[in-house]
Formats: C-alpha cells, structure tokens, sequence
C-alpha cells in the first residue's frame, strides 16, 4: 500500500469505554480516536489510490463498492453509538492527513459542541409504514368471466375504487401512527418513501420517518410500535435502529440541499 | 420483529436495515464537512441510488412503469441522440425557410 489518507467517520466527547478491538472500518482497518480541543474524531486510514478523487468518484459508481463502504461506516458509528453518543460525518469525509482533521476540528468546533450538546443522550429510530402488496387476483372462474365489455368495464372500475380505499386507509394510519410517535419523540424528520424496487421490500412505502428519542424513553418508544403493529390489517409497520443521530446532524452546515427531485424531472 | 428487549439491543439494524436506509442516512444525512477530497455526493445520490439500483433490472423496472430515464437526455443516450436528431431536423428545416424566403441570397453553392 502506498500513502494513506485519514477517513473520518463521527466526532464525539471522549468516552470512557474503548471501542472493540475487532472493530473494523473501511476497507478493513481499524478505527482510531484523534482527540483534540476537548473533542475526539474517530478515524481510519485509507489508501490514497481508492480514495484520491477519480478513484473515489469511480467508486461510488459501483454499487458493490458503496454497499460494502457504507455498512463499514455504519458499522464504525454503530460500535459508537452503543458507548456514546457520536456525530456521524456523511460517507467519504477525507482529509489528507491528522493535521488536516485537526485544523477542520478547531474550524468547526463551535457546531460540534452545539450539536453534541443537543443530541446528547439521544437516539433516533426509522419507522416505515408499508401497504402490504395485494395477495395475487385469484383467477376468475369461467363462470364469472365478464358477460359484457360494460361488465369488464364495471369490474375494474370496483377494483380501482378498492385499491383507492386502502390507499387511503393506509395514508390515514400513517397519519396517526406519526402523530402517536412524534408526541413521544423530541423531533422528527420525514424522509422520502422508499422506492420498493430500490430497497427490495415489498410493498408500498406510505411513511418513512425519523424519531429523535431519548435513551430513557426508547424502551417505551419501541413498545408503542409494536403495539400498532397489529393494529391494521394490510398495513405493515417497521422499525429500525437506535441508529446514531443521522437524521437530525445535517443542519449546523447551514441550508438543506434540496431534494425531492425523485421524480426525476 | 422480537418482542422489546433492554436498550441498546439494535432493532433491526445490520441484518434487518435495508440498504436503502443505510444509505439514505449515510450519503444524504449527517454532518456534512468539506474534506480533502471533495465529491459531490448528490451526483452520487442521483446517479447510484435513484438510477444504477433501479436500473439494474431494467425489465423489472419496466413492468412497473418506471422508464422515465429513456427519455431523460440528461441520463439516456439514446434520448440524447434522439433530441440530437430531433433539434438538427427542425433547424435544416428552419434554415430551408428562411432560404426561400430570400431567394437573392441563397445561390446553390452546394457540391
């Protein structure tokens, strides 16, 4: 291997735990604590010849590649949020060298300690509401084959308004799902729907959001989930995490990029 | 999903997260910090997660209706080179106008 280069993956405070010694970050090393300014960064060396520019931008054009490189930085954030609360830093933040991380520390060191003190003690959970995927159309029987075109027409047009209504019904138990979680939660981020085909889950995503919870409060933030899980037929609830603060880091940079151009237009 | 168990007991995560999550918080969440190495992850984010994924099966996505990138040129090219064909057709067209137009100025040179 050539020159290295230093991965960051999260800021915290400095924690009294050590991480496990089999924790491994991207592409295989393992993570560091850089601490500086009362703050710590958590790093890893990568190689200069995957993460320079034009490697990195050829990269993350290969699905494989951000697949495996975005579950070794969850996994590092992962490992630190069981033991702290950490700031996750978004996929690929690479600086050239220790100094370098060092001088972006005391740049934003401001941010960092407003955030840390806002996020403290605090986690987030993903809820997803799905319309289960309709349970395939038993073929009509000969006899009930449509007499008529007006017949055919009729029966669509009974089928079209029954998918219509649970659409509906769906969009409503989402409504108050969210309005029960958000009561519970410090703050809340929508996310866009999940694309089924891109997240290869069945169904249609109605909800996708982000819950920021307390530690103290996750236990009964989980069990009222659960409890609305059977709540609906059709409806299929998910929940994941405690995930790192992920949702609710992004807004000390200033403005939100856009986004919502889903429709690719 | 198992019954609710002590905190910090992951739900879901790793095994249960899809992909889709992880990446949605890991390219477009976060603390964003200008590095190094600078990469515009919302090209990225475009171009892997919203068209590579999906694109990836392409007859699924068909079936489904999703072909909006075909006639994108911003990300076909073949919409590109259509929309090439297409622009290059109207202005001949518009050039042969404009040349009867003005009968005087259009000696045929052409070889």
């Amino acid at each position: 291997m050539t020159t290295g280069l230093r991965y960051v993956y999260a800021v915290c405070r400095p924690f009294g735990t050590p991480l496990q010694a089999q924790l491994r970050g991207v592409g295989g090393a393992p993570p560091a604590l850089l601490h500086h300014h009362g703050l710590v960064a958590v790093v890893s060396t990568v190689p200069e010849a995957d993460f320079c520019e034009s490697a990195l931008k050829a990269h993350l054009e290969d699905l494989d590649w951000l697949a495996t490189t975005a579950r070794a930085h969850q996994g590092v954030v992962d490992a630190l949020t069981t033991v702290t609360t950490p700031l996750p830093l978004r996929l690929a933040t690479v600086f050239r060298d220790d100094s370098a991380v060092r001088m972006m520390i005391e740049a934003r060191e401001e941010d960092f300690r407003g955030l840390l003190d806002r996020l403290h003690g605090r986690v987030e959970w993903g809820v997803k509401v799905y319309l289960e995927p309709e349970p395939a159309e038993p073929e009509p029987a000969e006899a009930a084959r449509p007499a008529s075109g007006r017949d055919y027409l009729r029966r669509r047009r009974l089928q079209s308004h029954a998918q219509e209504e649970k659409w509906q019904r769906a969009e409503r138990f989402a409504h108050s799902l969210h309005e029960r979680l958000a009561e519970r939660a410090e703050d809340v981020r929508m996310h866009p729907p999940q694309n089924s085909a891109l997240s290869g889950t069945p169904g249609q995503n109605v909800l996708n959001a982000a819950y920021l919870v307390s530690r103290a409060h996750s236990e009964e933030f989980v069990e009222l989930v659960d409890r609305t899980k059977d709540e609906a037929p059709g409806i299929r609830v998910e929940l994941t995490g405690p995930w790192a603060a992920y949702s609710f880091s992004g807004e000390a940079s200033g403005a939100e990029p856009a986004v919502g151009s889903g429709e690719g237009r | 999903m198992t019954t609710p168990s002590r905190f910090p007991e992951p739900y879901g995560q790793g095994s249960g997260a899809n992909l889709a999550d992880i990446l949605e918080r890991v390219l477009d969440k976060g603390v964003v910090i200008a590095g190094d190495i600078r990469i515009n992850l919302l090209d990225i984010e475009l171009l892997t997660v919203k068209l590579r994924l999906i694109v990836a099966s392409v007859d699924k996505a068909k079936e489904m209706g999703i072909d909006w990138w075909e006639s994108d040129p911003a990300l076909s090219s073949r919409a590109r080179r259509d929309e090439l064909t297409r622009e290059n057709a109207e202005l001949r067209e518009r050039l042969a106008r404009l040349e009867e137009l003005e009968p005087g100025r259009a000696p045929k040179e052409a070889p």
